[in-house]
């Protein structure tokens, strides 16, 4: 190998490495020490003893709290209940759409694209922020329906689990689509005319080729909104009530309302270790993908 | 495909569409109300958007943002189409399968995870090297970090369909293998270049759980601000500012989109004619 292609991996490798995967260290180590009132807030697991030079000091107290407080084990089966259904109710809406722009004739097809692109390209916070003004209690939707007559007085949306669940699937929808959009368009369609031609009804054509060919768009895209949606702060916080205790939002109030810095690190692994099958399902269809 | 449209799949098109658009719409309406009161009509005004001016609070937070995101995005262009070219253009090295995993990884990483573990590491590092001070220096480095992804992934894609016969060409003729590719194939790609930075650019601006973690005291970007604000409830001026901000980066994708297009066709058409007049005898690469 020539050594003039390492100046070409080396500065984005190492940045990665330095920057994107050792912090997982520091976080694994910090997860074993102590909350300490000094800067940074947390005791050294490496110390310098006179009788024995360096001493380890591993405790595993934090991880042993997350189990005994409930809040943890109820934010992780709330983030992974809430991120499961957020994700099927994206991709029952998402097939559909990524379906409807595949068939759709070219010109129609580009605009189409870009009317769900362009979303998220705009800012995820003042999305979540644009929701609030449809749901809260004297928000569009609610002055919509009184004024009809429908309803007699507010829905209760806001701080609400609807009110999570709608936020999820407002700002992922598009990156459900787009994954479908490209496995459906590049679809043959001579496959389905020769079903078609066989006698095969549409919806065992559709069963039997479209859905089966489609199948790595549906796990790419539900990965690209089950992930983040597990992880979600933003929605939970502005949208949610004080029972829609995600994960994201435990480790936030943990780090920056507690100050322990410890026990934010152990729910971050912990959390890391439950999100670890996931993600390497989307790696290994990602990097199948990209290595073609 | 075949144009056969279901009154079903066309109604479900639409919800999503308005399930997308309608708070975005609506939003920018109430922004010309000129009552305080989110639920009362009080007439059009601008009266927000003129107070958006003097408000020396946000714009602080919009210049460190928009310092932020433009450092940001431009090296992390830079490290992603090295990190593309190693990908696609060297089968086999040492570390390349890490790689494949860093550049993949932080897309689907939630920002919470990586936020806290960025800044034990730079809190850990100022006690060793006293470098970096949070503020600009870490939200920088972090979003290079995360953006770096995003480039890699674009300009992968983009490089893998670039014909790589016109650069052999350049090199049969004597050319050396950086000349070919500066001349030949960066031209080929800067669309994708271009449209990684602006996505670098917009999700590097519109960062806050990360840069909320890694930031210091005093440096807060302008999702910061917002989100400390939102969080009090709704305030007619951020339903100003945010209207502004997504009719700016919308109107500059629609616009950077449509030139790219027609960059693309040109360019498309003159490769077309080229490969017609002079190379006739060799097929064309699909």
């Amino acid at each position: 190998m020539k050594p003039g292609r390492w100046l070409i991996i080396l500065p984005p490798l190492l940045f990665l490495l330095v920057f994107f995967l050792v912090p997982f260290a520091f976080a694994l180590k910090i997860s074993f020490a102590e909350v300490a009132a000094r800067v940074p807030p947390f005791t050294d697991i490496l110390t310098r003893t006179p009788e024995h030079g360096l001493q380890l000091t591993l405790s595993p107290a934090n991880y042993q709290y997350l189990f005994t407080d409930e809040v943890y084990g109820y934010a992780y089966l709330y983030s992974l209940r809430t991120a499961f259904f957020s994700t099927l109710i994206c991709l029952a809406l998402g097939y559909p759409m990524a379906y409807a722009i595949a068939r759709a004739p070219k010109s129609t097809q580009n605009i189409l694209l870009l009317v769900i692109i362009l979303p998220f390209w705009t800012s995820f916070l003042l999305r979540v922020y644009a929701l609030e003004g449809i749901i809260r209690d004297n928000g569009l939707l609610n002055t919509l329906l009184l004024h009809l007559g429908l309803i007699h007085e507010p829905l209760k949306i806001m701080r609400t689990s609807l009110a999570v669940y709608l936020g999820i699937i407002y700002s992922y929808l598009p990156f459900m689509v787009l994954p479908l959009f490209a496995t459906l368009e590049k679809l043959d369609p001579t496959l389905l005319e020769a079903a078609a031609d066989l006698g095969s009804p549409p919806w065992r054509t559709f069963l039997d080729i479209t859905l089966p060919l489609s199948l790595p768009g549906v796990i790419a895209g539900s990965m690209l909104v089950f992930i983040p949606a597990v992880g979600e702060f933003v929605i939970p916080s502005l949208l949610g009530g004080p029972d829609t205790l995600m994960i994201g939002r435990v480790l936030w109030d943990e780090f920056f309302g507690n100050h322990d810095w410890p026990v934010a690190s152990a729910v971050a692994i912990a959390f890391l270790v439950l999100l670890a099958g996931p993600i390497a399902i989307y790696q290994y269809y990602n990097v199948k993908q990209a290595e073609g | 495909m075949e144009r056969r449209y279901s009154p079903l799949l066309l109604t479900i098109l639409c919800l999503g569409i308005a399930i997308l658009y309608v708070p975005i719409v609506v939003l920018i309406a109430y922004s010309f109300n000129a009552s305080p009161l989110v639920n009362v009509w009080g007439g059009f005004s601008t009266q927000w958007y003129s107070q958006l001016v003097h408000n020396r609070q946000l714009l602080q937070a919009a210049l460190l943002s928009l310092e932020a995101a433009v450092t940001a995005s431009t090296i992390a262009v830079i490290l992603g189409t090295l990190a593309a070219i190693a990908l696609v253009r060297f089968a086999r090295f040492r570390g390349r399968l890490l790689l494949v995993g860093m550049v993949n990884a932080p897309l689907v990483m939630p920002e919470i995870i990586t936020g806290i573990t960025q800044l034990l590491l730079f809190v850990s590092m100022v006690q060793t090297f006293s470098w970096p001070h949070r503020g600009f220096t870490t939200i920088v480095i972090s979003h290079v970090a995360f953006c770096t992804a995003y480039a890699t992934v674009t300009v992968q894609s983009r490089l893998q369909s670039a014909d790589q016969s016109l650069e052999e060409a350049a090199m049969d003729l004597g050319s050396g293998p950086a000349r070919a590719f500066i001349e030949i194939t960066l031209p080929i790609i800067a669309p994708a270049l271009l449209s990684s930075w602006l996505l670098n650019f917009t999700l590097s601006l519109d960062d806050l759980v990360i840069s909320s973690f890694v930031s210091g005291p005093g440096a807060s970007t302008l999702p910061m601000v917002i989100y400390s604000k939102v969080k009090l409830g709704v305030s007619p001026d951020i339903n100003a500012l945010a209207s502004l901000i997504i009719c700016a980066v919308g109107s500059c994708v629609l616009i950077a989109g449509y030139l790219m297009r027609r960059a693309e066709r040109r360019r498309e058409a003159e490769t077309f004619s080229a490969n017609q007049t002079h190379t006739a005898d060799r097929a064309p690469h699909g």
